[in-house]
């Protein structure tokens, strides 16, 4: 008994500084941001990185799930006979919910656990500390490009997963169903608004890719230097990752949704 | 003998709650090659660790070119770190740059030369370690001992008054342990730089260095010139020397009597 609630009290002080570290880690990336913007190539090469190398999986899950938005949504909706809704349901699913966060959690798989090995690596074979033995600080040059590459891809991974998604609903809804084109696109525009859904959602994805990337950094940065520390720091990148964006869009979409 | 590049006094210095270097006096001047010997886990890192401002001396004063070891701020030592070159035991080479890449680094992130004035520099450095022809190759394309050649040319990119050496000779074939180690000196004498060589590699350093300081579980317990460390008595230096399985350090890691072990073992 007494042994369990020490254990419980081990596991909550480790935990709380772990958050700790994390914090103060985020503090040194942010200001540590000054050499990224100077020097554009080093964001140009992160960004082609986690975003660019992200681009086929993401518009490829977007077009699934977008046809199967378009089949699920059609086969609810015509039961209350409100089938020419299909262009509304689609986009506001998608803008508000699905892109923002299936995006993130494809993004925390492919580039984020990218990101933990190749930082976890770089630790294992002493990249970073030759770096900073050399003069030059590895937060400024390796960390803070990969962390703003993150937070500006994933808002336009989100929008391509959602604009992607939203032909697929199109082609199962319109071209495939038969729901009238015209009504698919004027139902669309009259339920989103852009205040609400649109640049909700945007945020939304922006917060997800400070989450996603910063977990994923942190855990790279914070493993063992051995072959089990990295691949032990890729897992937990992509289980926490995972949980920490789920966490956070039930709490953003409590704050933006509620209420209205 | 040259100014005083680096001076140790009554240095104790270690991780957390762990003192791992004791007492340390240890002194190095221009255009001398040192080399500081020890076992595995001796602490002879860590006393690398500490001339680049890595860890900060417990006790004990130190100066590494003119600068103040204690308390130092994160720009003092980057301060003093431009002014050095650190070969690490693998070479530590960039994995994503290929070998011209890696030389150019210092050179690129530290100066605002132009383009062409670092191309040659990189050539001229390359030169220097027989690898001009390998610009283009990758670090994992490159042996063991090649990757330390450019690591060590990187390591000179910028001319640095301080080398240090971590381990250069680990696992390296004969020829190889013997161009880095004629690297070692010759590059050091035509920088007019001064070095420091952690190794447990005897032969091989004696034959370069010019001095030499013997760490045994966080002490300097012997020092000399080569010549008085292969003549020494000292029981220590003596077996380290001369490889001999047991002596004071023990070939068993400390445990409990074999027969008690034995007997417990029993059901």
């Amino acid at each position: 008994m007494i042994s369990a609630l020490a254990r419980l009290g081990q596991f909550t002080i480790s935990a709380v500084t772990r958050l700790g570290l994390a914090a103060r880690f985020l503090v040194a990336i942010l200001v540590q941001s000054g050499m990224t913007f100077r020097r554009v190539p080093l964001l140009v090469r992160d960004l082609f990185f986690t975003g660019f190398l992200s681009l086929v999986i993401i518009a490829v899950s977007g077009a699934f799930v977008g046809l199967v938005l378009g089949l699920q949504g059609y086969d609810t909706l015509q039961r209350f006979g409100s089938e020419t809704a299909l262009g509304g349901v689609v986009a506001l699913s998608l803008l508000r919910e699905l892109g923002p966060v299936v995006a993130a959690l494809l993004f925390a798989s492919r580039a984020g656990s990218a990101m933990a090995a190749e930082i976890g690596l770089m630790k294992a074979t002493e990249q970073l500390e030759s770096m900073d033995v050399m003069a030059i600080n590895p937060i400024a040059r390796v960390i803070a490009p990969k962390f703003w590459a993150g937070v500006i891809a994933m808002p336009l991974l989100a929008a391509l997963f959602s604009a992607v998604g939203i032909l697929g609903g199109w082609f199962i809804g319109v071209v495939v169903i038969g729901v009238d084109h015209g009504t698919f696109w004027s139902q669309m525009q009259n339920a989103v608004d852009f205040e609400t859904d649109v640049l909700n959602g945007v945020i939304k994805s922006a917060v997800f890719g400070v989450i996603v990337t910063w977990i994923a950094l942190f855990q790279g940065w914070g493993c063992l230097p051995t072959a089990e520390g990295v691949s032990r720091a890729i897992t937990k990148t992509v289980v926490f990752a995972a949980l920490a964006v789920l966490a956070a869009d039930f709490i953003l979409t409590a704050l933006m949704f509620m209420g209205r | 003998m040259g100014e005083t590049v680096a001076e140790l006094r009554g240095i104790a210095a270690g991780y957390g709650e762990r003192v791992v270097l004791h007492e340390i006096d240890f002194a190095l001047h221009r255009g001398q090659v040192v080399a500081i010997m020890g076992g595995s886990g001796s602490g002879k890192t860590t006393l690398l660790r500490l001339l680049t401002g890595q860890i900060a001396p417990r006790q004990g004063t130190g100066r590494v070119l003119g600068m103040s070891l204690s308390q130092m701020s994160q720009r003092d030592r980057y301060r003093l770190r431009r002014r050095l070159g650190m070969l690490f035991q693998f070479g530590a080479l960039f994995t994503d740059l290929n070998v011209f890449e890696n030389v150019a680094f210092p050179l690129r992130e530290h100066t605002q030369l132009p383009e062409a004035m670092i191309r040659d520099l990189v050539w001229l450095k390359l030169e220097a370690v027989g690898l001009r022809g390998a610009a283009e190759l990758f670090p994992a394309e490159l042996s063991g001992g090649m990757a330390r050649r450019v690591a060590l040319a990187r390591a000179v990119a910028l001319d640095p008054e301080l080398i240090l050496y971590d381990e250069p000779f680990a696992g390296l074939d004969p020829i190889s342990l013997a161009t880095i180690g004629t690297l070692i000196r010759r590059l050091n004498d035509a920088l007019g730089a001064a070095s420091v060589v952690v190794t447990h590699d005897v032969a091989e350093s004696l034959a370069i260095v010019d001095y030499v300081y013997f760490v045994s579980r966080g002490r300097i317990v012997a020092q000399g010139t080569p010549d008085a460390i292969r003549a020494a008595q000292d029981p220590f230096v003596r077996q380290f020397v001369h490889g001999e399985i047991d002596g004071p350090a023990p070939f068993h890691y400390p445990a409990p009597p074999l027969i008690r072990q034995l007997r417990e073992a029993q059901p």
